[in-house]
């Protein structure tokens, strides 16, 4: 830390969006602009409660004077900026990331994506039919530097068998579209465990422990906060996958109720989404200050144990 | 921190080739930055990382596995997984020039010998895989062998001998002759050599041969004008940077001094990835002195203690005699606690990328060096600012910093005298394809297109030029039409293309534009880092579009097909985080453009 006067007071930045202008606490992001401005701009991997990465571009704006576009999660306002949202080039972008996303990724969990998709007229069929599964591909990384040879005839995906090998949760990377949430979460943004990280290179990048191996043997302590985090639906609670896999899934039979966890003094709030009577899924408000959205193993799974001491017949049908 | 550990244990060869890059435990663990060079010392002892070796680097670094995981397996040349990963390795070169030069035969050859790239050979221990290039196009077709080993055995075979690489695959070894030192020097031209005037000359392993030629007067000179007076000479020759942004180093160098934050750092990039180009690995290989000494001018210049010069892997020569320049300036007080006795600090640590394109993109370089994946970094901020662990970095690249020796010899007036008004000095063009006599050639800016290819011999006898590929895959397509184009950046902006970093790939009408269309696409394809949408899957669209069309089965019509493209190309243009996503459409659209390719459903 630097020794010397007082931090400068945050002023107040003054730049133009889409001809109006807008002034913001100094330090803000465009995006920040943006929302004070009321200019409803589509994000994949921006969180409140984490460091941007900037990596989905889908939130990009033009700003003049700069080459490229510029992610508006994560530039910061400078005074006098001159910023378009809505011009053809950045509709074609946005448009195009949403397509790209959507020709590659399962998004069927991940409603807000495809209403971006809409919003831009996306039609990610233009790309062509979708691959069928690699036979053998699995969730490991393929060697980088080198990848099948393709015929063009069809799309590559990111399709890959779920993950299931824990009694808590699994892993559908089928839906990933690598915003690197969870591993943020996971490591230092909330839970400092560094169980997940991305491997692999390009395309075959992918969500992984080390070397693939299943959770139980990596340093994984089931905070659940990459579930919290995951936007399409990659990561999901195993009592949510093994009821939408009965269909018994039905989010509108569905009702939240806060409370404050029980388990210890910190006081997380939880949200209880329960269906007939049973908790099937707890999550956590991100704007909440305590927790921030994340929570340790009692709060998100406690319940599990709570209901299978109240109910002989456990939810899953394993 | 509290990491969690696989339960399978290093092997004892393991432990000690991990120990011997770590040096002995200590209190406090190594910092993070030596993870890279920890994957190093296991991959070249044993020929793969597998689980038990990275857990003990985990160990040592107090790193997390999933991290260190993802890490080894952002890199090309490292194998992670033990079935794969035989001692001895084949990277057979498949890329633009190779493929000019009978790569695909080769490739042939070895696939009916020894089945699809990957395969084991019978005794397992040897297996030969497909490479982008290997910057040795001057001698192509390439390889790059590397033979795990208490004496790692890491070496080009240029061009190869297809019976050779098959016996040494055969027998798991290499016979100790090293062809690639005593293969031909690179063929240079132009009258005057400037950056050259060593190369071929002296005894790169030499400080005293370095010395004799008049090595280390530029840094006395340097050190007579001061910090401050080194970058006006460095201002007033205009000098841009080599490495294929065009931006002005004295500029650049007047940040960093001026910075208030320290450390800072100084890196010199010798990544040298981009396909056609084999520049720098030629200064590195033969003047290696020569980049010591400008890189310890620069140091004195921005106010840098520590230095880094960070290498392709695939480039094992020009490592070993950088690591050798670098002992022998150290043992003569040339680098260290108090340079040439005039009290500045100044140290240099050589690092070895491990096969990754995007790692020659500055901030991704940096990322590289403190031990993360190799992902690019949004700016702002610039590096000059937050740079190589967050300080105010001078980044440059090899050739840049051996014209800061000519500046310091003329002065920057005369400097700038050579070239034209905005392109000041010599240029190195790294010539290869279809001409006579590939290599690297100097010539001052302004020269034709036309005079390069004519000092390169022309194009073999009888022969036509089809296009030339200016600035590597990252570049644009020249008709024969356009060859009369004077290479200056002025010039070249004003056709809408870049010099890049000077490589010039020619072809003849022998050649199949559309398959070395269809191999650019593939390379930006594997050398996506894959952080950013546009660039990760963008790629893998353009080349199965690219597919579609080469093959003559478009999913519509070819003009379709033809506007989607141009509808991927633009947004990797517009969104991409990096330079590499930026250009990844540059050259195919080019093509389109220049050469018609695909009008009609097809060409040649
Ligand atoms: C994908 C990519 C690869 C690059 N590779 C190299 C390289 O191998 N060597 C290099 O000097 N610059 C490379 N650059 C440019 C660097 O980012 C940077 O501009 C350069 O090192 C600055 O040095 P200079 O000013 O001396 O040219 C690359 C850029 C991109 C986007
Ligand atoms: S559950 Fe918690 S510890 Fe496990 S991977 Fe997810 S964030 Fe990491
Ligand atoms: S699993 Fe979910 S949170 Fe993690 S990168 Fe994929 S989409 Fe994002
Ligand atoms: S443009 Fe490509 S290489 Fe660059 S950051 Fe994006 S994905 Fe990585
Ligand atoms: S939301 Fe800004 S880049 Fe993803
Ligand atoms: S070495 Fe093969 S193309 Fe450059």
């Amino acid at each position: 830390m630097s020794v010397g006067p007082a931090a400068a007071p945050t002023g107040l930045v003054e730049l133009t969006i889409d001809g109006q202008t807008v002034q913001v606490p100094e330090g803000s992001a465009l995006l920040q602009a943006c929302r004070a401005r009321g200019v409803a701009t589509p994000t994949v991997c921006y969180a409140e409660n984490l460091t941007p990465v900037n990596v989905c571009r889908v939130c990009v704006v033009e700003v003049e004077g700069s080459r490229a576009l510029v992610p508006a999660c994560s530039r910061p306002v400078e005074r006098g900026m001159v910023v378009h949202t809505d011009s053809e080039r950045v509709r074609h972008s946005r448009r195009m990331v949403l397509e790209l996303l959507a020709s590659a990724t399962d998004l069927s969990l991940a409603p807000e994506v495809e209403e971006h998709l809409r919003r831009y007229g996306g039609r990610p069929e233009r790309f062509g039919p979708a691959a069928p599964p690699t036979p053998g591909a699995d969730h490991r990384h393929t060697q980088a530097g080198h990848h099948r040879p393709t015929d063009g005839s069809t799309a590559a995906t990111v399709t890959q068998p779920t993950l299931i090998d824990n009694e808590l949760y699994v892993r559908d990377y089928s839906r990933c579209v690598l915003c690197y949430k969870c591993v943020e979460a996971c490591g230092v943004d909330a839970q400092n465990t560094f169980a997940i990280a991305v491997a692999g290179r390009g395309f075959e990048a992918r969500i992984s422990t080390e070397f693939g191996l299943p959770l139980p043997d990596s340093a994984c302590v089931y905070c659940g906060n990459c579930i919290g985090v995951c936007p399409t639906g990659a990561l999901m609670f195993r009592s949510e996958h093994e009821m939408r896999r009965n269909g018994t899934w039905d989010e509108t039979r569905q009702q939240r109720t806060d409370t404050i966890c029980p388990y210890c003094g910190v006081g997380c709030t939880l949200t209880l989404h329960v269906q007939d009577g049973r908790i099937v899924k707890v999550s956590s408000p991100p704007e909440h200050d305590v927790a921030g959205g994340h929570l340790c193993i009692k709060g998100r799974f406690g319940w599990e144990f709570v209901q299978v001491l109240e109910d002989p017949a456990p939810a899953s049908d394993r | 921190m509290d990491i969690h550990l696989s339960a399978t244990e290093a092997s004892p060869i393991e432990r000690a080739a991990v120990d011997a890059a770590l040096g002995p435990r200590d209190t406090r663990p190594p910092p993070r930055d030596r993870l890279l060079p920890a994957l190093w010392a296991v991959q070249s002892r044993v020929g793969h990382i597998g689980e038990g070796a990275l857990s003990y680097i985990c160990e040592r670094l107090d790193v997390p596995p999933a991290e260190a995981y993802s890490v080894a397996s952002f890199y090309a040349l490292f194998s992670l997984d033990p079935s794969a990963g035989q001692p001895l390795v084949a990277h057979v070169c498949d890329d633009i020039a190779c493929r000019a030069a009978g790569a695909e035969q080769i490739c042939a050859r070895l696939e009916t010998a020894l089945g699809p790239p990957g395969t084991p050979t019978s005794d397992g221990r040897a297996t030969w895989r497909r490479a982008s290039c290997l910057g040795q196009c001057d001698r192509a077709p390439a390889a790059l062998v590397m033979a795990a080993g208490s004496q790692p055995i890491e070496r080009a075979l240029a061009p190869v001998d297809p019976p050779a690489l098959q016996t040494a695959l055969r027998d798991g070894a290499l016979s100790p002759a090293t062809d690639a030192e005593t293969a031909t020097l690179p063929r240079i031209g132009g009258a005057s050599l400037r950056l050259l005037r060593r190369v071929g000359r002296i005894d790169p392993t030499s400080l005293d041969d370095y010395r004799a030629h008049g090595g280390y007067e530029a840094l006395r000179r340097a050190v007579r004008l001061g910090p401050d007076g080194v970058i006006r000479e460095v201002v007033d020759a205009k000098l841009v940077g080599r490495g294929g942004a065009a931006f002005p180093t004295g500029r650049k160098w007047e940040a960093v001094a001026h910075a208030a934050a320290r450390p800072h750092y100084l890196v010199c990039n010798a990544d040298e990835s981009e396909p056609g180009m084999f520049k720098d690995r030629v200064l590195m290989e033969h003047d290696p002195f020569a980049i010591i000494e400008a890189m310890t001018i620069a140091g004195y210049a921005t106010g840098c203690e520590q230095g880094y010069v960070y290498v392709r892997g695939e480039y094992p020569l020009a490592f070993s005699r950088l690591r050798n320049a670098v002992a022998q300036a150290q043992a003569k007080g040339l680098l260290g606690d108090d340079v040439l006795g005039r009290g500045f600090r100044f140290d240099i640590e050589p690092r070895r990328g491990a096969g990754a394109y995007v790692c020659g993109e500055e901030t991704a370089l940096f990322s590289s060096i403190e031990g993360y994946r190799g992902e690019p970094r949004n700016r702002p901020p610039f590096p000059t600012q937050s740079g190589l662990f967050g300080r105010p970095t001078a980044v440059n690249n090899v050739e840049t910093l051996v014209n800061v020796l000519e500046i310091l010899r003329e002065g920057g007036p005369a400097f700038a005298a050579i070239g034209t008004r905005d392109s000041t000095g010599t240029k190195l063009f790294c010539v290869s394809g279809r001409v006579d006599r590939p290599g690297v050639y100097e010539v001052p800016f302004g020269t034709t297109l036309r005079a390069l290819l004519d000092l390169a011999g022309g194009l073999p006898a009888g022969r036509t030029l089809r296009a030339v590929l200016l600035g590597g895959a990252a570049g644009s397509v020249i008709p024969p039409e356009q060859v009369d184009m004077p290479l200056t950046f002025e010039a070249a902006r004003a056709r809408g293309v870049a010099l890049g970093s000077g490589a010039v790939i020619v072809f003849d009408d022998t050649v199949d534009l559309r398959r070395i269309l269809l191999r650019v696409a593939a390379f930006f394809r594997d050398e996506s880092c894959g952080q950013c949408v546009p660039c990760r899957i963008g790629t893998v669209r353009q080349e199965e579009l690219l597919e579609r069309l080469v093959s003559g089965r478009p999913h519509s019509s070819v003009r379709d097909e033809l506007a989607l493209l141009a509808d991927i190309g633009r947004a990797m243009r517009d969104a991409s985080i990096c330079g590499l996503g930026q250009t990844a459409s540059t050259a195919v659209e080019s093509a389109v453009r220049e050469l018609k390719l695909f009008a009609d459903g097809g060409d040649t």
